[in-house]
């Protein structure tokens, strides 16, 4: 049961706050969103809506089925679907806009989901912050993860050993950011803090 | 416009004056004491300017008491008071950090000519 908003990270910046110190931000282009969907305890067995976001950019690779989908709620095709449940569900109707200013306001604490950036196979000293050996005076021991442990007894690794793999790309949420400024006419929501994910990819703001 | 820089171009000062590495600037700082606010000015060589929009911030370069002391200053802080051209110099150079090297006679920097 949360107001949330699904958005573009758009990168960060810095502002000034009243005492004069610089706060660091990373500015979200959040929605509009539009409801295209409402889901009713009757017919889907829960309540919520389900949004699409308007980015005011043509969505290629429409498949029909979605098309379809679209038409039938009266929207222009969105490039993200997601499902909430807002605080005043029951007021909300097809074709609804959410808006930034109307969800979120300033010193607002939010969570923001997104997907962070990928980081292919990564050894052990970037994906887990282990230290590695000596780089010269003949170490022969650089970025390797060392003993995995011990030999005859147990016969294994043991579950959960920390090991090279890939890394990023996964869902992360941050939580408890401030919301430092809202711009109601460029949709623009700016959270103190880092979010996850690239410039450019979406991300999830809820209270 | 990139909204980047819809961000960077809310509330940026205006009236900040004109001035360049090699100019003379006396920034009158704010100091806060106890609920009361005092102004205090900080008088030396801008040798750096970097960045842009609200990003934008400058380094003061001045001797004091024979130790060289430098200040950086994000441009649009609500902590500068005010800025004061002195002088105006002329340099090649878009940072001076040579000055660092440089004591006394060897540190002066010539004046532009013309008038303001």
């Amino acid at each position: 049961m949360s107001d949330s908003l699904i958005g573009i990270k758009v990168g960060m910046t810095q502002r000034f706050d009243s005492q004069g110190n610089v706060v660091s931000v990373t500015v979200i282009k959040a929605g509009p969103c539009v409801v295209t969907q409402r889901k009713t305890k009757e017919k889907d067995g829960y309540d919520a809506v389900q949004v699409g976001f308007v980015e005011g950019k043509k969505i290629k690779a429409v498949t029909h089925a979605m098309e379809g989908h679209f038409r039938k709620a009266g929207v222009p095709p969105a490039g993200i679907l997601r499902e909430f449940q807002y605080l005043n569900l029951a007021d909300l109707k097809v074709g609804d806009q959410l808006l930034v200013g109307s969800l979120f306001k300033e010193n607002d604490v939010v969570k923001v989901s997104g997907i962070s950036k990928g980081h292919g196979f990564a050894g052990v000293v970037k994906r887990h912050g282990f230290r590695g050996g000596r780089a010269t005076h003949g170490s022969m021991f650089h970025r390797a993860p060392g003993s995995i442990g011990a030999s005859a007894f147990p016969s294994r690794v043991l579950p959960g050993m920390r090991a090279a793999g890939r890394m990023g790309n996964e869902k992360v949420t941050i939580r408890g950011l401030r919301v430092v400024a809202v711009d109601i006419e460029n949709h623009l929501l700016l959270v103190n803090g880092v979010i996850p994910g690239r410039r450019g990819g979406y991300v999830i703001v809820s209270k | 416009m990139d909204l980047v820089e819809v961000v960077e171009s809310w509330g940026l000062k205006a009236g900040i004056p004109d001035f360049r590495p090699g100019d003379t600037v006396r920034v009158n700082v704010k100091i806060k004491e106890g609920d009361r606010f005092r102004i205090q000015a900080f008088e030396g060589v801008v040798i750096s300017r970097r960045g842009s929009r609200a990003r934008e911030s400058f380094t003061v370069r001045k001797i004091s008491f024979g130790y060289g002391v430098e200040r950086i200053f994000p441009l649009h802080s609500l902590v500068i008071d005010s800025i004061e051209v002195v002088k105006k110099g002329r340099v090649r150079r878009a940072k001076l950090y040579y000055l660092r090297g440089r004591k006394g006679k060897a540190a002066r920097l010539r004046e532009t000519k013309k008038a303001e």
